[in-house]
């Protein structure tokens, strides 16, 4: 049996969904002339100032380009659902965001969107812009702490990307950005739970199968299975396991401060984030540390996944700074209103 | 002495994109076990999209290694994931071997097979036995030019290259992935057929069949 989705052709939802995108928020965002994937900030470009330019496959939104706007990203290229952009959106991107002081990719750590973004950097280095690249790998149970490049990037995109853009905004230099970008991804720390499965618009099936009891810890935001499949337990319990992963990796100290996002993949709905947030709160509250930030709703998402994920952003002066930097983008909007 | 002209390339993509139009939900449903469940999805509309780029060429003043260029682009453009950079390399790697020749001979079928392999494997930067379609891929490339070696024909080269292939393919199931999104499964992977593989075997078996 199919599922059910308010789409018309399956192939044709990520364009009708990025017109509607533009449809909404033109005064945030345009699509590129001839290069309809690469979504461009209006007020985000400026000469001097380093670019950023994120991107990966559609079905996540409001990632990747709810994030484009000034004082966060200046473009991002869209791909297919669960799937990188091809180089030719990405270079167009990069093009936009370029005033002349490099040009920085950021997105999630999967093989595909490496080729397709290093084609990408190979390419622009013809024309003299250039590019270097940080990969977000905040999701703690896709690979062990000893390797930690093998991690992806999941949501904790959100935290990582603002603190670089912000970065940018302020007219760091690219060495800066660069540094800023690598530390921010360094104190980033995601893990979520699966409780059923999303499906894709062209084959309208469920992409991996569970039981009705059962729930996923660490499942990747594409659905690719995690580390353990368990039996479902309550709002408390899948806090406390995913809460207390994330501060035996983190190691805070009594005072220390966190940014926390509590995030879901896709109909999880607000009361259940809630439900977590205070079980979060409570357990940051325990441990001495000190909320400065919370984001609850739907930020990195998996289509109709159900499910959600819990991010901290381990906080120093700095990074605190750039978080709360101000931004004005299409689905995020933080600091006074610019 | 085979003589492969742009016109029996250009069926040779029309081939593949109904081939991994048959395929595509079994190649899914692969994925899906160990991974996002797209790649059937991908590997359609890739093809879908190099067999339509060269469907346009005209075969009177189109050359083999426009066939293969065009191909590679469309896909990249038309799918970009994994897949499109790795088939892409692996096309243009097939067009260069094919550059300045009207038409091609055995022996350039057989080292295009090769250069094809080739460029996934330099682009994936995956070896043998992580559980990726270099499994199916380099086996098959290894297996053609040992029988083009033995003076067979390349329509023989091609049967022992999907036979390799598909016994590259069914290794994967008992191999541990090293490279790509099924690497973060550990063990959970283990007696699962890579997607990427399956898919491989499905181009070779169009590569046996067109030419046999």
């Amino acid at each position: 049996m199919k599922t059910k989705k308010l789409i018309n052709e399956g192939a044709a939802a990520v364009d009708e969904m990025l017109a509607g995108i533009l449809a909404a928020h033109p005064r945030h965002l345009r699509a590129i002339e001839g290069s309809p994937r690469s979504i461009v900030a209006n007020h985000g470009p400026r000469a001097s100032k380093v670019g950023l330019v994120i991107g990966g496959g559609s079905g996540h939104e409001p990632t990747f380009l709810g994030f484009v706007g000034k004082g966060l990203a200046d473009a991002a290229a869209i791909g297919n659902v669960f799937a990188s952009p091809p180089p030719d959106p990405i270079i167009e991107c990069a093009k936009a965001a370029s005033g002349g002081a490099g040009v920085l990719f950021m997105y999630g750590n999967y093989a595909g969107d490496v080729m397709n973004f290093d084609m990408a950097a190979e390419m622009l280095a013809m024309d003299d812009i250039e590019v270097r690249t940080v990969l977000t790998t905040d999701d703690i149970a896709s690979a062990p702490v000893d390797q930690k490049d093998r991690r992806r990037g999941v949501a904790g995109n959100v935290f990582i990307f603002k603190a670089a853009g912000a970065a940018c905004d302020l007219m760091y230099g690219f060495d800066d950005v660069e540094r800023v970008a690598r530390w921010a991804n360094e104190r980033t720390y995601t893990m979520g739970v699966a409780l059923s499965p999303c499906s894709l618009p062209q084959t309208r099936k469920p992409n991996f199968e569970i039981g009705a009891d059962e729930m996923e810890i660490g499942m990747g935001i594409h659905g690719e299975p995690g580390v353990a499949r368990g039996p479902m337990r309550s709002a408390d319990e899948v806090s406390s396991e995913l809460v207390g992963k994330i501060l035996d990796e983190m190691k805070p100290a009594p005072g220390d401060r966190v940014a926390v996002l509590v995030n879901s993949l896709g109909s999880t709905p607000l009361m259940e984030l809630y439900i977590m947030m205070r079980k979060v709160k409570a357990m940051l509250d325990d441990a001495g540390v000190v909320v400065h930030l919370s984001l609850v709703g739907n930020y990195c998402t998996s289509l109709e996944m159900a499910g959600a994920s819990i991010t901290l952003m381990h906080l120093d002066d700095e990074l605190q700074r750039l978080i709360d930097h101000p931004c004005d983008c299409a689905m995020f909007r933080s600091g006074e209103v610019l | 002495m085979a003589t492969i002209t742009t016109e029996d390339l250009k069926s040779l993509f029309v081939r593949i994109a109904e081939a991994m139009a048959r395929e595509r939900d079994r190649l899914c449903e692969l994925d899906g076990v160990i991974g996002d469940a797209d790649h059937g999805i991908a590997m359609e509309l890739g093809f879908t999209a190099a067999a339509k780029a060269v469907s346009e060429l005209d075969s009177s003043t189109s050359e083999p290694t426009l066939v293969f260029n065009t191909a590679a682009k469309s896909f990249l453009n038309a799918v970009g994931a994994s897949s499109g950079p790795l088939y892409a390399t692996a096309l243009m790697r097939a067009g260069a071997v094919a550059k300045g020749k009207a038409s091609l001979g055995d022996d350039d079928m057989v080292e295009i097979f090769a250069a094809f392999a080739k460029g996934i494997q330099d682009r994936g930067k995956a070896e043998v036995g992580e559980k990726t379609m270099v499994d199916a891929w380099a086996p098959a490339a290894a297996a053609c030019r040992a029988a083009r070696d033995r003076g067979l024909s390349f329509a023989d080269c091609f049967a022992a290259a999907l036979k390799a292939g598909e016994a590259g393919a069914e290794a994967t199931k008992d191999m541990i992935a090293a490279k790509g999104r099924s690497s973060r499964l550990g063990d959970r992977a283990l007696g699962h057929m890579d997607p990427g593989a399956a898919s491989a075997v499905v181009i070779m078996a169009c590569f046996h069949d067109h030419f046999m």
